[in-house]
């Protein structure tokens, strides 16, 4: 019994002398780093909810002033503007941050990660897939306004839909902090190509206005695009259908940026 | 690892940079060992590649040749081990813009390691530590630059390294903050008995606050011993004024006799510089009154350590910093192609 008591007491002095925690090796090391960052990385989030609204401020404008403009404003427009809309914002949110990793990598707080015991390809990880608790926040903002006016909300296909669109924000996320690293401190360049991609992934993915109608070369442009797929996945699960092909391109869409995004992201985090 | 064992060792380590066909070698086979718990401040002017030595120790870069360890482990070869044993506060802000820097200390912590309970515990200590009690939960940026430098301080210090490196922890920082951060280095040292490596090119800072200083320049080490030392062989300058010319005669003489002593008589004044010139100087105005020539006014100025860079390199340290223009030369700016994966 008093012997018992003492292995334990000796047990725990040397843990507290040696001080230094066990270090884990291959698939659970990375996943309790990507944690980490992910966990670092949402802190200011947490901090202030509201900092994700910046990325919905153009959505939102088109939402209010670009959707009462299509034919059929009263009927089945909002119903198909909608998923179009949570897609865009995504793209915005999801795009702008490599910005916040260049700030980082301005001010200095990346080069002391790089310095920590932190894995390369867990800093972007964690930074990628921390990008879909914003998402989830836009979109559920974007439901709440839209739901009372004439927006059937159909709620196993949005979780769906919203699963989707998750796998298509840590791939987007991760191109947006591969530009960061590559801008190297430089914002122009950073915004330059941002803003430059954007607006033709967007018109090419049929979030604003409908393809069908468009010259057989923009339709062919479309069709290498994966955001097109993925906005026509969302527009079917958030309308309350089931196809499964329309679905199944939906996600090949995501998983094509995923994987690309993540693929050349942890490439550009392991050279810095 | 035994006592004695030293903590950093360089071998022949080199670091050449390219851009635009243009070849800057910016560390030059770098031979250096630092004891366990010295501290030791890199002293050039900018460029002279202090932090680039300091970014290869610490694996932010890769050598081009020669090899290093820190705290026994290969900084190429076991850059993750050699991450596990440092601290590191670089030029920057090591918290976040965006962050708090609560947050930012438990992060800290969490990386390295630590348990959420331990690491939170963690950052109270080092919060309390480093006075940083009012300004821990507000956004970073909000901070003055000494708070923040003190913020940059704890999070280099969260899991207790063996080794801190800082690199150029004073720049930017008014005269009170700069004060203030040398007690809070020295304090740090007595405390831990650490291991710390600091770069600078203040002179009063390495003088202040090293016992060893690794004066630095052109990618060399061109001196390497206690700033005391550095300065006392270069000798102190006194400077001795008489009623007539000839007590200044005399007085020269009587100084040309010191071993190593450089005299120069104009008029009615003698200046010699001379090894350890704060105790000569006693006995030589003692002989003088004796000699019924005892001078009107003594003054002995010691040596800084801009006298020995100054000698070392035939410009001033101050200049230096001023002129250290040669392209891709600049420490804080890399511009070339590989860093350490």
């Amino acid at each position: 019994m008093s012997t018992t008591t003492q292995e334990t007491r000796v047990t725990g002095a040397a843990a507290v002398v040696r001080a230094r925690p066990a270090v884990r090796r291959g698939a659970a090391r990375l996943v309790a780093d990507t944690l980490n960052v992910m966990n670092r990385e949402l802190k200011p989030v947490w901090r202030e909810p509201a900092s994700v609204l910046f990325a919905m401020v153009q959505p939102l404008v088109f939402l209010g002033l670009f959707a009462p403009l299509l034919p059929d404003a009263d009927g089945g427009a909002l119903q198909w503007f909608v998923p179009g809309i949570i897609a865009m914002t995504c793209l915005m949110g999801a795009s702008f941050t490599g910005a916040g990793l260049m700030d980082e990598m301005l001010t200095g707080s990346h080069e002391r990660m790089l310095v920590s015991p932190l894995s390369r390809a867990s800093l972007l990880l964690g930074r990628a897939f921390k990008e879909i608790v914003p998402m989830l926040m836009q979109a559920a903002i974007i439901l709440v306004v839209v739901t009372p006016f004439s927006f059937d909300l159909h709620p196993l296909g949005v979780l769906v839909g919203v699963a989707m669109l998750a796998l298509f924000s840590v791939g987007v996320a991760s191109m947006s902090y591969t530009l960061g690293l590559a801008s190297d401190g430089q914002p122009w360049l950073f915004w330059t190509v941002q803003q430059t991609a954007i607006f033709p992934v967007l018109l090419l993915a049929g979030v604003l206005l409908p393809l069908d109608g468009g010259p057989g070369w923009l339709r062919t442009l479309a069709d290498l695009n994966p955001l097109k797929y993925v906005v026509q996945a969302e527009r079917e699960l958030f309308g309350g259908t089931w196809h499964a092909d329309v679905i199944a391109q939906g996600f090949a869409g995501g998983l094509v940026i995923a994987a690309l995004g993540l693929w050349i992201g942890i490439r550009g985090m392991q050279r810095s | 690892m035994s006592e004695n064992t030293p903590v950093i060792v360089t071998e022949a380590l080199t670091r050449t940079f390219t851009s635009r066909k243009h070849t800057v070698e910016a560390v030059r086979g770098l031979d250096l060992e630092i004891g366990r718990g010295e501290l030791v401040a890199f002293l050039g002017p900018n460029g002279a590649g202090k932090s680039t030595t300091l970014r290869m120790l610490t694996t932010l870069l890769a050598p081009t040749s020669g090899r290093a360890t820190v705290a026994g482990h290969d900084v190429v070869a076991e850059q993750d081990a050699v991450r596990r044993s440092i601290g590191y506060v670089g030029q920057g802000n090591g918290a976040g813009h965006q962050q708090r820097g609560r947050d930012e200390l438990v992060s800290q912590g969490r990386a390295h390691g630590l348990t959420r309970a331990g690491a939170r515990a963690r950052a109270d200590e080092l919060i309390a530590d480093l006075d940083l009690g009012a300004v821990a939960d507000r956004k970073v940026s909000t901070l003055s630059g000494g708070q923040r430098r003190r913020l940059d301080i704890a999070m280099g210090l969260v899991h207790r390294p063996e080794v801190l490196f800082l690199d150029e922890p004073s720049t930017g920082l008014d005269p009170q903050n700069r004060a203030n951060l040398q007690v809070q280095v020295e304090r740090l040292h007595a405390e831990t008995g650490n291991t710390i490596v600091l770069t600078t090119h203040y002179l009063e800072e390495a003088d202040a606050l090293a016992e060893r200083v690794v004066v630095i320049d052109h990618g060399q080490i061109i001196a390497d011993d206690s700033a005391y030392r550095l300065k006392s062989g270069l000798g102190d300058r006194i400077t001795l004024g008489f009623a007539d010319e000839a007590g200044a005669e005399l007085a020269a003489g009587r100084a040309a006799r010191v071993p190593g002593a450089q005299v120069t008589r104009t008029g009615r004044q003698v200046v010699a510089r001379i090894a350890h010139g704060n105790e000569v100087v006693a006995g030589l105005v003692h002989d003088l009154h004796l000699a019924d020539h005892g001078p009107a006014s003594v003054e002995v100025v010691r040596p800084t350590l801009d006298d020995v860079f100054l000698e070392l390199t035939g410009r001033s340290l101050r200049e230096a910093n001023e002129s250290a223009t040669t392209p891709a030369g600049n420490d804080n700016d890399e511009t070339d192609e590989g860093a350490a994966a």
